[in-house]
């Protein structure tokens, strides 16, 4: 079943300009199978839009090349390779919708680029929109949709050439958090249904996360690291996996207990870590809610509220460990609701 | 004084304006467009960036814009002879005023073509659409409003040039604001001849802007 349709072969690329080069790829090499969704996610300037579009050599790679089923697409001629661009359907983080052209218009326009006839591609034109939920907005301006919607577009038109392969180049990165879920669905579903291979830039791990079989790292032009999800994101080796998976993996977790207490210092040794001791101790942490205290002759005066833990046993470790260590501990009614 | 004959003179001055402006515009057209769509894709930003290509373009378009309207009106007398057999009359303006126009119309053209996002210049490239596709289908239709608008620039320039061919006996109601007004102090036919000027002016001017806000489709 492992049939490669997508072989990037030590490309480079760099960029010369009058006082200065940009080495922005620096020999990658990396295989994506026949119907797989792969992510290629890094930092913005990482070198992924880049590395994108030499898939359909928009880019031309400075050295190695890119094989997409059996074509090397080095080798093609100009005609040839824009043959090629009609199997690989690409979409965007700003749409790039024709404006001036109707969302039935835009659909049509890579099917007019094919020569199909007008009615044939009007025709699945419609279906396409039927696919991508947006029937009734064949005759509206893209200037009258919203973001999510002409993503949408750009998706059928995406589609209208059957295309084998769809590469989003950061395409949920001007969307709000719902539409992106509801556009990643989209692909999914386009992913399942109809077996194309789907490529995808973004700097969100939440995007690989939703949806993506496979991963691939960028760091500033490097390859750092490639497996499926669960591989990098169970042992991410490389620092550049490291940072971008901890960024998700590592949220903060909000307080939810209710139960809050102040305690007042009135005899404590300014330099005696209470509250960071009680931590280590307890293993648990507290929030500070308010901290009033300053030094006064090396003694802490002042108070402070915690929010305590949701455990009750917990708590009770706490509020004892906080007597013990001679503060006043009082009760605070309904302090957090 | 508005003898029938004077007035038979002004519509007959209105009539050759016209003709002046608007063959001279077509045909400008016919050698400006193309030159600004070369100019724009031979950029280094263009679609097939040739830098030798853009800066022979270039220069020519820079002398040509930069010789006075009423200088190149002389100078290319024997060249306007040769085009319309005469250097005189209303079709011996219409080579100098094409000549004057194609450059300022490659340059406005160019304007408007880059004005066409980059982003879906780049979306029909990975359609696998060609050049001739990208330059008529995209780059044309989305500056749509803007190549409109920028037309109606160019008449309204060209109309102003054309008064000035009334110097060199060009014919057109600057021909004859100049000699009535300037050489035989009538200053009433003078003021008559630039208002109707002014007229065809704001005439072109609101038929352009409403053409430009019909086919626009990036506003509602």
């Amino acid at each position: 079943m492992a049939e490669p349709i997508i072989q990037i072969k030590d490309v480079s690329k760099t960029f010369v300009s009058s006082d200065n080069e940009v080495e922005a790829l620096k020999n990658i090499n990396l295989t994506i199978e026949k119907g797989d969704i792969y992510g290629i996610i890094g930092m913005s300037g990482a070198g992924k839009s880049t590395l994108v579009r030499t898939l359909n050599f928009l880019e031309k790679p400075t050295s190695g090349t890119v094989i997409i089923e059996d074509k090397d697409l080095s080798t093609l001629s100009e005609k040839e390779l824009r043959e090629v661009r009609t199997q690989i359907a690409m979409i965007f983080q700003h749409f790039n919708l024709l404006m001036q052209r109707n969302v039935l218009d835009n659909v049509c326009f890579p099917m007019e680029i094919i020569g199909m006839k007008r009615t044939e591609a009007v025709e699945r034109a419609r279906e396409l929109l039927e696919v991508v939920g947006l029937s009734e907005k064949e005759n509206a301006y893209p200037s009258q949709l919203s973001g999510g919607q002409k993503q949408r577009v750009a998706i059928a038109r995406g589609l209208a050439t059957n295309p084998k392969i769809l590469l989003c180049d950061e395409a949920t990165s001007a969307l709000d958090p719902t539409t992106t879920k509801a556009i990643l669905e989209l692909l999914k579903k386009i992913n399942a249904e109809y077996g194309i291979t789907i490529v995808i830039i973004t700097h969100e791990m939440t995007v690989v996360q939703e949806i993506c079989s496979h991963v691939a790292i960028i760091d500033s032009g490097d390859l750092a690291e490639s497996g499926t999800v669960e591989e990098i994101f169970s042992h991410p080796k490389t620092p550049a996996a490291r940072k971008l998976v901890f960024m998700v993996n590592h949220k903060i977790d909000e307080m939810v207990g209710k139960r809050c207490i102040r305690i007042t210092f009135t005899e404590n040794s300014s330099f005696e870590p209470v509250i960071a001791n009680m931590v280590l101790e307890c293993n648990a942490p507290v929030n500070i809610l308010l901290a009033d205290t300053q030094d006064i002759g090396g003694i802490a005066h002042g108070q402070m509220i915690l929010q305590l833990p949701e455990d009750a046993a917990l708590q009770e470790r706490m509020i004892n460990y906080l007597i013990n260590r001679n503060l006043d501990v009082e009760e605070l009614e309904s302090y957090v609701e | 004084m508005w003898s029938s004959a004077v007035i038979k003179m002004i519509a007959v001055g209105v009539a050759q304006t016209l003709t002046m402006t608007l063959v001279s515009t077509i045909v400008a057209y016919i050698i400006g467009l193309p030159l600004g769509i070369a100019l724009v894709i031979t950029a280094d930003d263009g679609l097939k960036p040739n830098r030798a290509v853009y800066k022979i373009l270039d220069v020519i378009v820079n002398i040509t814009r930069s010789i006075p309207f009423i200088i190149l009106l002389i100078l290319i007398i024997p060249f306007t002879r040769l085009i319309v057999g005469k250097a005189y009359g209303t079709a011996g303006t219409i080579p100098p005023l094409t000549l004057a126009a194609a450059p300022f119309i490659a340059r406005m053209v160019e304007s408007s073509l880059r004005e066409v996002d980059p982003g879906v210049i780049e979306a029909a490239q990975s359609m696998g659409a060609s050049i001739w596709t990208i330059i008529f289908k995209v780059m044309i239709n989305e500056a749509r409003t803007s190549l409109i608008i920028n037309a109606t620039i160019v008449l309204g320039t060209v109309l102003g040039y054309s008064a000035m061919a009334g110097t060199v006996g060009g014919g057109g109601l600057g021909d004859i604001a100049i000699r009535y007004g300037y050489h035989r102090y009538q200053p009433d036919i003078m003021l008559v001849t630039v208002a109707l000027l002014v007229i065809l002016v704001q005439i072109m001017q609101v038929i352009g802007t409403h053409i430009a806000k019909r086919v626009d489709r990036r506003i509602n």
